[in-house]
């Protein structure tokens, strides 16, 4: 057995798994519970899966346990509140983007990761950067929602407020 | 017959100093060598190295036209990944976004340390065996590497040696090796710039 110790959203955890190399998506969903995150291709290939690590985003389907050792996770649960949602959320619930809403939780965390680095992102900057995959074609209205979050977390930040 | 004299004498003298060296020197063995390879057509180590630096496992992560390249058929990498600024990718979707440290065998995504496309520079997709022995020996082309720096790199980086590793794929196949064992590899790498790394001429 190997013992893994990481936090997810803030929550220290020790993990203990036959095999090093369990994803950590099955972590994350099997040994957690926390369903936010999805599996989708199980490829890496996606995007359904994606969360933080150490605040970037990963594909956790091809993620090691064994790599998150003292690791800080974030997964779609921990990303806001329904009482303090982080911008991404609002600006997702603002133009209604779901519609299955299966792969809107990857969308969403590579998309808060985006605004992290890119503040102010071009639609050039969106495509290269969300190239996840959503076949209900919710494209869209998700790069308006994407505007719309870098829009909401420059707001904030103008009134220092931190982004959960 | 003065000037037969004065020739004599210094042709004496050419044949006391060469016979009293042993053999020839040092720079003529070069300069001989040297004329020796500017003719040169092919060398087994030469091509040992190239059958490995134009293996797909090599040259999938050594684009001429920014993209990087996947499988034995080296298609585009899927969703328009490239290079990006720093040869890792965009900003918040790097290589390093699905690639870790070592190989994925539940995703089949490969890995290996500082997993990332080599310098535009040193992009060798399109070229010839010639013109891509030529980047690598280039300080311009190579990011100023010495042949030293150059042997340490193909035959100790981790990511170079992922080739021999290279893991399965996402359907559970094994990738294909390069077509020389890494021991053969290195030995060829070594011997090559011993040899006073000559580009052959053909």
């Amino acid at each position: 057995m190997t013992k893994v110790s990481l936090k997810v959203n803030g929550n220290s955890q020790t993990i203990e798994v036959e095999d090093e190399n369990t994803p950590l998506l099955w972590v994350i969903r099997d040994m957690l519970d926390l369903k936010g995150t999805k599996f989708g291709c199980g490829k890496a290939a996606c995007g359904a899966c994606t969360l933080h690590v150490d605040g970037e985003a990963i594909r956790s389907c091809s993620y090691a346990i064994k790599f998150a050792e003292g690791k800080e996770i974030t997964t779609i649960e921990g990303l806001g509140t329904k009482e303090d949602p982080h911008p991404v959320q609002q600006a997702w619930i603002e133009e209604i983007v779901p519609q299955c809403g299966y792969c809107q939780p990857g969308f969403m965390m590579a998309t808060a990761a985006l605004i992290t680095e890119v503040p102010n992102p071009t639609d050039e900057d969106i495509d290269k950067n969300i190239i996840n995959v959503c076949r209900c074609a919710t494209y869209y209205r998700m790069r308006k929602a994407i505007h719309r979050a870098a829009e909401l977390s420059r707001q904030n930040e103008a009134q220092g407020i931190q982004n959960t | 017959m003065k000037t037969r004299i004065v020739l004599f004498l210094i042709l004496s003298l050419v044949g006391v100093l060469i016979a009293s060296s042993g053999g020839p020197s040092t720079y003529e063995y070069d300069i001989a060598k040297l004329e020796e390879n500017e003719n040169l057509t092919s060398d087994p180590a030469f091509d040992k190295m190239m059958d490995v630096l134009t293996h797909q496992r090599c040259m999938n992560c050594h684009p001429t036209d920014n993209i990087p390249k996947q499988g034995d058929d080296s298609h585009p990498h899927y969703f328009d990944m490239a290079r990006g600024e720093e040869n890792m990718g965009f900003q918040a979707t790097q290589c390093t976004t699905c690639h870790q440290s070592e190989n994925n065998e539940y995703s089949g995504v490969p890995g290996a340390p500082h997993w990332s496309l080599a310098p535009a520079p040193m992009g060798w997709q399109g070229l010839n065996r010639i013109e891509i022995a030529e980047r690598l020996l280039s300080k311009e082309t190579n990011g100023g590497k010495t042949h030293e720096e150059l042997i340490a790199h193909m035959t100790r980086d981790e990511l170079v040696l992922w080739a021999w590793e290279p893991g399965v794929d996402a359907d559970g196949k094994e990738r294909t090796p390069p077509p020389v064992s890494k021991e053969e590899f290195a030995k060829a790498v070594k011997d090559w710039f011993k040899d006073g790394a000559i580009i052959p001429s053909k």
